[in-house]
């Protein structure tokens, strides 16, 4: 048997639902139609009346969801594509995020986001948010990376007593599989090591930590050693594992699909260089797409986001400085 | 019946001589605590703005009259009048307009942005229209978890009726079927802007029709008409007769906020019909059909004026909220702060 990264989300959100009878999906043809990507695929037949289709309408998803949660009950929000979040951002920053440190009560919703690139995808089913939200205080942004923590991040998001910004890529939908669905998982807030090495650190998160790992497969070929550091969860963004990494490295490349100007490559960069500037033998990098729309046609698509290809020239120059 | 456009205007109402004299005595309380707020405003004592309900009282205080313990409300600027009927103390409002740690929102949040979730009392977001959905929420989840009979009561301006988030919530709220009675005060003016340069519908009760749902007019200045107009959407909601909407005609009779001398406030509406004092015509009428004499209505003004006195005495013997005492944390996931890593939510 094995499991694909859309099969795991769908499992955990079965598992979420079968296990704590306040968890309901709410999202757009979510219901029979099994959803866009059919991530909710058999879960209207399976749990009647819990997996319900919204109108077009982020906000009042969004907003339907906090009332929800004030009223007990544990939301799960599909939007159909991570940049159909924006109508719904309001509600998202201003409302869910503030709702805690306003009252005292918290609003514990889960907020799925389809994000990140494929091909053909063009400006408007392509993006990715993370940053965006990580901005905002009082939510908590994950980015599985992996079959396991697509499972298990995921229950642990539905658990959680805040709202979460679930950001699953797109492109891991299918091509990832995993052999079974986890049985232990790492924690919300903790990084993890997705290879070891002594040379060079690459910090990555959600689809870019496999580029990344071609990369430092490639590079072994040459006698280089490079770590893989998986971010998993960008809110809380768990410094100490990227701080030992480096302090083993003395070397920083830190990768991200979304847009060059802040973000969460410049923040990794940042509190080395505050925090660990004495642990750094070179200049940190950073690399993410460029700063234009995300293109249509794939051969440009293939180059406005970081690849094994372009990460591995950052790489090297990093290596060499 | 789709757009029964229930007319309260010219409708015989029967009168409740208690629910009358109760909804004036919330009425009155309201005018007097936010004349004293004006007035601390005025002295500096308030940090941050004064939004008065000044003419809009005797809508507001119908719809927290109209509902039960129970029920939810999302009140909106205007509905000190609503929020006391409801059940929310002097003293509560006292202490976040003066900033107390000791009031519902602990000095993090001031003036009319207060509440208690728990209670179905909704504390409002300042963007216009957002409350809607998410009365709708708590809705839609008591349904889900088998609660009937309950109703939620959102608050509005006319203003607030041009934003998509209240379009989106009324579709969500006629969709789901949902017992929401959204009252909208149009009170001629959003801040500054008319309701010329709002909408160009007839009248915003036609939208009514267009969502599906019941569309209710009334008088906002006729305490009679709002107790029996909203006494029967509320009814309506909580017997399964879908979402009701309430669109009453009044004026603003002070500034957006005390910031604000309104000056662009058209002087032909003033002295129009609509331009009453709800408080006085609902004075004038107790006076009128003899159920109290003139002495009671000014032994109630004093009662309520000792009242606030008092909040406001009590609120100035509280403690200054103390930042190195705050816990400036934003998530309830306490373990997720205590990270190391997690330096955007540490305190130092």
């Amino acid at each position: 048997m094995s499991v694909t990264y859309l099969e795991a989300i769908r499992e955990a959100q079965a598992r979420a639902l079968a296990d704590d009878p306040r968890v309901f999906i709410y999202g757009q043809d979510v219901g029979a139609f099994g959803g866009a990507f059919k991530a909710t695929k058999n879960l209207a037949n399976e749990y009647p009346g819990r997996v319900i289709d919204a109108p077009i309408s982020e906000d009042a998803m969004v907003g339907a969801a906090i009332g929800a949660a004030l009223q007990g009950m544990r939301p799960i929000i599909e939007m159909q594509f991570a940049d159909f979040s924006t109508p719904g951002f309001n509600q998202i920053v201003n409302h869910a995020a503030t709702m805690y440190w306003r009252t005292g009560v918290p609003c514990p919703i889960t907020i799925r986001l389809p994000s990140g690139g494929t091909s053909g995808s063009g400006p408007f089913h392509s993006q990715s948010m993370e940053a965006l939200y990580a901005h905002y205080p009082g939510l908590v942004v994950v980015t599985p990376a992996t079959v396991e923590d697509a499972y298990s991040m995921l229950i642990e998001a539905v658990a959680l007593d805040d709202p979460v910004i679930f950001c699953e890529h797109k492109y891991l939908y299918y091509h990832l599989k995993a052999d079974a669905l986890p049985t232990e998982a790492m924690p919300v807030g903790k990084a993890r090591i997705a290879r070891e090495g002594r040379d060079l650190t690459i910090v990555a998160y959600s689809a870019m930590v496999h580029e990344a790992l071609a990369v430092a497969e490639e590079f072994a070929g040459e006698g280089w050693e490079i770590e893989v550091v998986d971010l998993r969860s960008i809110k809380p963004l768990d410094t100490d594992t990227v701080m030992a990494s480096v302090a083993r490295t003395g070397r920083l490349l830190a990768v991200g699909e979304s847009w060059p100007w802040g973000g969460v490559t410049a923040e990794v960069v940042a509190r080395v260089a505050t925090e660990g500037f004495n642990l750094l033998d070179a200049a940190p990098q950073r690399l993410n797409a460029k700063d234009t729309p995300v293109p249509y046609h794939p051969t440009l698509w293939a180059v406005h986001r970081p690849t094994s290809r372009s990460i591995a020239a950052a790489a090297r120059s990093v290596l060499r400085s | 019946m789709v757009h029964m456009a229930v007319t309260s205007e010219s409708a015989e109402v029967s009168l409740d001589r208690e629910q009358y004299i109760t909804a004036y005595k919330w009425m009155l309380l309201a005018r007097v605590l936010e004349d004293k707020l004006a007035s601390l405003y005025r002295a500096a004592k308030i940090h941050g703005g004064v939004y008065r309900g000044k003419g809009q009282e005797a809508l507001s205080v119908s719809i927290g009259l109209s509902l039960q313990k129970g029920d939810v409300f999302a009140p909106l600027i205007r509905d000190q009048a609503g929020r006391l009927a409801f059940g929310e103390s002097v003293l509560e409002a006292v202490r976040t307009y003066l900033g107390s740690p000791l009031g519902p929102m602990r000095a993090r949040e001031g003036n009319v942005h207060r509440g208690r979730p728990r209670d179905g009392y909704l504390p409002m977001i300042s963007h216009l229209g957002a409350m809607v959905s998410v009365v709708n929420g708590v809705l839609f989840a008591r349904k889900l978890q088998g609660v009937n009979g309950t109703v939620g009561a959102a608050c509005l301006g006319e203003g607030a009726t041009s934003t998509g988030a209240c379009h989106e919530a009324l579709n969500q709220a006629s969709v789901e079927k949902l017992p929401l009675v959204l009252v909208i005060a149009n009170n001629g003016y959003a801040y500054s802007t008319p309701s010329s340069r709002q909408f160009a519908c007839r009248n915003l009760v036609d939208r009514a029709i267009g969502y599906g749902i019941e569309g209710h007019s009334v008088d906002g200045t006729d305490l009679a008409a709002c107790l029996k107009t909203l006494g029967i959407a509320v009814k309506r909601a909580r017997s399964g007769q879908g979402p009701q909407m309430v669109v009453a005609r009044l004026l603003r009779l002070c500034g957006h906020g005390d910031h604000d001398d309104a000056g662009y406030i058209d002087p032909k509406l003033k002295a129009s019909p609509m331009g009453r004092d709800c408080l006085e015509l609902a004075e004038d009428f107790i006076l009128q059909q003899q159920w109290v004499e003139a002495c009671t209505v000014t032994r109630w003004r004093n009662e309520a004026l000792d009242k606030v006195e008092e909040a406001v005495a009590t609120t100035q013997r509280d403690p200054l909220p103390d930042p190195y005492a705050e816990e400036w944390r934003a998530i309830a996931s306490k373990h997720l702060t205590e990270l190391r890593g997690a330096a955007q939510w540490e305190t130092e």
